[in-house]
């Protein structure tokens, strides 16, 4: 399979980040990085890393199956973290993610149908003196309210 | 950029340039003393570096607070393998935030402390592993690296020094267990984020198998400050054998959370009320875990503390990272407890058999618990198995796991007892509040 | 570091080499720590946290497994403290594994049952729900059931390390952590089992043996494979007349724990449905059933009719039937038949081996040389294909020593990956290939080389040669292919030596026709056919021989048969056999198929029908006339009577005869067939992976 020339580009840039013969390191990064482009760690894109690392695909189902940030089926376009963990718990978190619950009509780990928002419950994420806090795809927000939360939909909605 | 406002009580050594235009420029940073300290450390001998960091009582930021130029002194000079640096920018734990603010608004400070301690132990690479949510840190520190190539502090002979060293990001993917020092290497490799068996440590064996030198960002973005005023004068800013500042991520029922960088030892209700603004819509202060998730839990009681690593331990806690998770008197401490081991049981690589099934059972049983479905006899049960837990897994996180729990039933028994026999929980009404 | 310290271990001292583990040293000193990922030559893991013992000093318990011992160490692995932890463990394991012992496989020889009933806890404290998933099957041969996994990542280790198939890996994390197959939701693998045996609980069970039987319904049997020339020890599990598994869990034989598939699951030929019962004989151009006695008469008067006018004979005996019935049978050829036409498949070359060793001590080579011997060569041959056992012991050897391996093959095999060099040579350059590693080698202290059947006739003698100029030990292993090639050739069964590599010349005698000439010969009177399918291959020259064939079977050459008499099988019988490192080891009798005979008593009763004075055809007996008369095999009985490996020396100077190199061809097996006998293993052809290539690496 092909990536685009920016991830090749990357690609070929993290390969050569590691020590000679431990090209394999590049594994999770590129991993990461497909799944940010292709929308899932699909086996195509496993087959394709084996190939080129020389790792087994056994090796990268261990490793996918791992790490909580990778998926084996695509998100929504815009796919909303909520942190419910203690510190964004002690501030309504989970008041946040049963607004978002309702609001999308989807639960933890689904895809709106028009495939435009995914919804995930996550673990700290590193936001907890500004919380209650969540992710949409790579960027933080944080402060929520279900209103922002909704203005931010709305928002988001648009961007389509 | 800032997500809080400055409190005036701050001594601002690491965090001396937030706030700053374009603080995460390199340009910016050159301006205001940035890289004298690695210029200072060209002229020094490794060992008056490693000296300098030893007499500084930096100890780790990352959580276990481990004398940081002890640990350099452990990397084999002789070894003929290549050697690394490694930063930990696996920042997870829980109620802590403090890397983030560091790499975001001062990214060639740390690239600064890793040359130090490339110098420090004759290493010319250095990996960054940034937890995989943090992309936008990964640009920026990618972009501060590009800088540092241009204007030549990275790459071939710097600054004409002969010395050679180049630094490379590293995204992981989602596992707080990558932020166990062991673990992040077998990530860093590109294997299941499982921790090793040590001895040997990752100064012996590290990164590749070869010497490496791991440490917390926070720690390494301590060292240029260390070097450049000089380790006394580091250490004098804070307690004794607990040198330097350390930023607080203070979070839950205050007025004003936030990141602040105060003096070790600091105490703790004055970080509450003076720095954080109280506890708020003044409410009682009921409880604070004083260091991460993983810390046992203060008692309102027990707050007026020095935060340093040795004050919190004789109070049977830990200063861990510096998360300061405050919590009022509407909290109710069994979900905390459920809601921590959740976190735990989600996180737990399952390598070993105590936090496999151990963090597992306890959520179960804690989740059960706060919907009122507890037995008399498994309130002890929970402590039992917590202790169960404590000192036997294979890495820190069963401690991790056990510690706050631990704390938490001794501490709150009365509040397990009060979600007994189905009874609801009886904060539920009272915490049903957004800001 | 001194090189020996002391410990005390529970108040007592005990000495170590420094550095050793202190499970090891406080098992050797017969205090048992319990552990279920520690695993004798596998690495660490400190995994399960059994083995967390009281250390003076430390601050919390550590783990046996992983902690080196040091002088002065006192440790205690008995206190209220580790029994608790213990206790807490086993508490733990218990919460997601389903208390099905009653009706799983491994119920009454499970390791954590054993553990539960001697450390753990009379009750549990778990109320929640269990995790489950449903089992799954990975292979014909392969279940898992990921409930009762503990996830103590022995059958990760064993595939990796031990094999280096690498068929399973850990997927998930936490409490979903489970051992996954290479194929997604399938094995593709050596289907070798050792997964299943190394398993301390019942997570992997085997699909031939599952929900069949109890453990202690069954007579354990510890007999040797009947397949390849390894000689490893399989216990075989009999209940009610049938083989319901094969296993070498106690570790007894010279394979330690290790089988293939073929000794693990290949005895399933013993009761295939066309398994002879009965003798057959031919009657109006139809093979018709007949009784033992009609057919032993039939035969021994047409032999005794054909002998008195002076026809002739030709022989063909067998490469897994027994010594002793290989003994017995040269010499009903030679004294009872008067006849030097005998032959067998010849799979390598033993006769040039031992004739250019002559005069050399200590070299040929053991299996365990194999383990120990710092550096071997690997000449024509697809060990982990061919020689699945020898392919295991070098492994170890390199994965435990560090050994140097050395591939000269024609194509890829499995030891490219960890040798030092390998090297891909077309057939007949394989000398070229050697010789090219002779720098490297010269800097060898010692070395072992082992070699397929492309290595005969001359090359066999520039091979020792080539060993003799580097200056070093060097010992060597011919590679032969079944159970029984090796003592096929030892006893005799060749038509110019007598047991032992002595010349029928020496003797007096004439050398007699070799197995294609058998076939070959237009005036052939009778053909005798034991425990062998050359027609499978080669066509029967005389069209009036009469063929009398012992066998399992209806072969190729069984249905030309004119008597076709059931013989018993390895399982059936007991006996010796030697395998291709020149091991003697003893058969038991795990069986008995109603309606056959072993070869020994079929040739027994032919004799003494025939009025032939042979001797005692008792197997007891006949092995002390091997040990008188064989060179070489004057082995102690006490080490086979243990179930030991002897190893045989049969190098006696100089042999003198033309080795024949045109004749000697290996058939070629894989991991998945046996000769003739591998066609009617339904487990064998069942394996996706069947029959498989060799050199495809």
């Amino acid at each position: 399979m092909t990536f685009s020339p920016q991830l090749e580009a990357r690609f070929e840039k993290l390969v050569r980040s590691y020590p000679p013969g431990r090209q394999r390191a590049a594994l999770i990064p590129m991993l990461l990085y497909a799944q940010d482009e292709v929308g899932a760690v699909t086996p195509q894109v496993v087959e394709e890393i084996s190939r080129r690392l020389g790792v087994s695909v056994l090796e990268i189902e261990e490793v996918v199956s791992y790490y909580s940030m990778l998926r084996r089926k695509p998100a929504g376009k815009h796919h909303i973290q909520i942190c419910t963990n203690i510190s964004c718990l002690l501030l309504g978190a989970e008041q946040l993610w049963e607004h978002a619950c309702r609001r999308l009509g989807i639960g933890n780990r689904q895809v709106t149908p028009d495939g435009q928002f995914s919804l995930e419950e996550v673990e700290c994420i590193g936001a907890c003196s500004w919380a209650p806090a969540l992710m949409v795809n790579y960027d933080y927000h944080h402060h929520m309210t279900p209103e922002k939360l909704d203005r931010l939909i709305e928002s988001l909605r648009k961007t389509q | 950029m800032l997500y809080n406002e400055p409190s005036p009580l701050e001594v601002r050594v690491l965090t001396r340039r937030f706030g700053l235009p374009n603080s995460a420029s390199i340009d910016t940073y050159l301006a205001t003393e940035g890289y004298a300290a690695f210029r200072k450390a060209l002229a020094m001998t490794p060992e008056q570096i490693i000296e300098e960091v030893k007499i500084s009582n930096l100890r780790g930021r990352g959580g276990a607070g481990f004398p940081t130029g002890l640990k350099w002194s452990f990397v084999p000079r002789q070894s003929p393998k290549p050697k690394y640096i490694v930063v930990n920018a696996d920042e997870g734990e829980p109620g802590t935030c403090k890397d983030r603010v560091l790499m975001e608004n001062d990214p060639h400070q740390l690239l600064e402390g890793m040359l130090i301690a490339g110098l420090a132990v004759d290493a010319h690479t250095g990996y960054i592993y940034i937890r995989g949510e943090y992309r936008y840190l990964i640009e920026i520190m990618d972009r501060a690296i590009a800088e540092a190539y241009e204007r030549g502090y990275l790459g071939r002979n710097i600054l004409g020094s002969g010395f050679d060293f180049d630094v490379y990001t590293h995204t992981g993917a989602g596992s707080y267990e990558c932020g166990e020092e062991s673990a992040l290497l077998e990530s860093l490799e590109g294997k299941r984020g499982i921790p090793r068996i040590r001895p040997p440590f990752p100064a012996v064996v590290g990164a590749f198998q070869c010497p490496t030198v791991l440490n917390n960002v926070e720690t390494f973005c301590a060292i240029p400050a260390i070097i450049r005023d000089g380790g006394a004068a580091f250490a004098a800013l804070g307690t004794p054998k607990n040198g330097g500042t350390r930023l607080f991520a203070i979070s839950g029922h205050v007025n004003r959370p936030g990141v602040y960088e105060l003096p070790m030892g600091f105490n703790l209700l004055r970080m509450i009320n003076e720095v954080a603004g109280g506890v708020r819509n003044g409410k009682k202060l009921k409880a604070v875990i004083p260091g991460g998730s993983s810390c046992p839990v203060l008692k309102a009681e027990e707050c007026d503390i020095a935060m340093d690593f040795d004050s919190l331990a004789r109070a049977k806690s830990m200063l861990g990272s510096g998360g300061v998770i405050v919590m009022d008197e509407d909290t109710c401490m069994v979900k905390v407890a459920m809601r921590i081991m959740k976190f735990y049981a989600h996180e737990s690589c399952g390598w070993c058999v105590p936090c496999r099934e151990g963090t597992l059972w306890l959520k179960k049983l804690l989740t059960r618990f706060h919907e009122g479905q507890g037995r008399r006899d498994e309130i002890a049960l929970i402590g039992e198995l917590a202790r169960n837990m404590l000192g036997r897994t294979f890495c820190p996180l069963g401690d991790a796991a056990a510690m706050p729990t631990l704390s938490l039933v001794e501490k709150f028994y009365d509040e397990f007892e009060a979600h007994l026999e189905g009874r609801p929980c009886p904060f539920e009404a009272r915490t049903a509040v957004l800001v | 570091m001194a090189d020996r310290v002391k410990v005390v271990i529970d108040g007592r001292t005990v000495e170590a080499p420094a550095g050793a583990l202190l499970i090891n040293v406080a098992r050797q000193a017969g205090i048992d720590i319990p552990a279920f990922c520690y695993y004798d030559g596998l690495a660490l893991q400190a995994a399960c946290r059994m083995c967390l013992v009281e250390v003076e000093k430390a601050p919390k318990l550590l783990a046996a497994c992983t902690l080196p011992v040091t002088d002065g160490m006192v440790v205690r692995t008995e206190t209220p403290q580790v029994k608790e932890a213990r206790k807490a463990m086993l508490e733990f394991l218990l919460t997601n594994h389903p208390l099905d012992c009653p009706v799983c496989d491994k119920g009454g020889e499970c390791e954590l049952q054993d553990a539960v009933f001697r450390y753990g806890a009379g009750e549990s404290r778990f109320t929640e729900e269990k995790l489950h998933v449903p089992e799954v099957q990975w292979s014909p041969v392969v279940y898992y059931d990921a409930p009762r996994c503990i996830l103590c990542y022995r059958c990760v280790r064993i595939c990796d390390e031990g094999l280096g198939v690498r068929a399973l890996g850990v997927v998930n994390r936490g409490a979903t952590s489970e051992i996954a197959p290479n194929r997604g939701d399938r094995l593709e693998c050596d289907e070798c089992g050792m997964c299943i045996d190394i398993c301390p609980v019942g997570a992997l069970t085997s699909g031939i043996y599952r929900y069949k039987t109890r453990p202690w319904e069954m007579k354990h049997v510890g007999t040797i494979c009947a397949h390849c020339g390894d000689g490893c020890k399989t216990t075989l599990g009999v209940y009610s007349g049938r083989i319901m598994r094969g296993n070498n869990r106690d570790r007894s034989g010279i394979n330690d724990e290790f089988l293939c598939v073929k000794g693990r699951y290949a005895f399933d030929f013993t009761d295939h449905a066309e398994r002879l019962r009965t003798p057959l004989v031919r009657v109006g151009g139809r093979l018709e059933e007949t009784s033992w006695a009609r057919a032993l008469e039939i035969v021994a008067r047409r032999f005794a009719e054909v002998k008195s006018r002076g026809g002739k004979f030709g022989i063909v005996g067998s490469n897994r039937t027994t010594n002793e019935e290989n003994y017995f049978l040269q010499k009903f050829a030679r004294q009872g038949l008067g006849t030097n036409h005998l032959d067998h498949h010849r799979t390598g070359d033993v006769v040039s081996l031992v004739d250019a060793l002559a005069g050399r001590q200590n070299a040929l080579a053991t299996t365990a040389d194999l383990y120990w011997r710092k550096a071997v060569l690997v000449v024509a041959a697809d060990l982990a294909q061919q020689h699945p056992l020898l392919a295991f012991q070098l492994r170890a050897n390199w994965r435990h020593h560090q050994a140097h391996v050395y591939v000269v093959s024609p194509g890829p095999v499995r030891e490219d990956s960890y040798a030092v060099r390998s090297l891909r040579v077309p057939p007949g350059e394989e000398l070229a290939g050697v010789e090219s590693l002779r720098e490297a080698l010269r800097a060898e202290p010692e070395l072992v080389i082992l070699f397929g059947d492309a290595v005969k006739g001359e090359n066999v003698r520039r091979l020792v040669a080539f060993g003799d100029s580097l200056g070093i030990p060097v010992q060597y292993v011919c590679l032969v292919d079944y159970a029984n090639s090796r003592g096929a050739a030892d006893m005799g069964l060749l038509p110019d030596l007598l047991p032992g590599y002595r010349p029928v010349t020496a003797a007096g005698g004439s050398p007699g026709l070799a197995l294609p000439e058998i076939l070959a010969a237009p005036d052939l009177e009778v053909l005798w056919v034991v425990g062998a399918n050359p027609l499978a291959r080669h066509s029967l020259a005389s069209e009036q021989a009469f063929v009398v064939v012992q066998d399992l079977f209806l072969t190729e050459t069984a249905a030309r048969a004119d008597v076709v008499l059931p013989a018993a099988c390895a399982y059936e019988k007991t006996g010796t056999v030697t395998n291709t490192c020149g091991e003697v080891q003893g058969l038991r009798r795990a069986l008995e198929t109603p309606g056959t005979k072993t070869d020994l008593e079929i040739f027994g009763l032919l004799a003494q029908r025939m009025g032939l004075d042979l001797g005692p055809w008792r197997v007891e007996s006949v092995w002390e006339e091997i040990q008188a008369n064989v060179p070489g095999y004057n082995v102690p009985s006490a080490v086979l009577a243990a179930g030991g490996a002897a190893p045989t020396y049969p190098v006696n100077g100089r042999i003198g005869v033309n080795p024949r190199p045109e004749l000697i061809r290996s058939a070629g097996d894989t991991l998945f067939t046996s000769g003739t006998l591998g066609r009617y293993s339904r487990i064998l052809n069942s394996v996706p992976e069947a029959p498989g290539a060799l050199y495809r690496s």
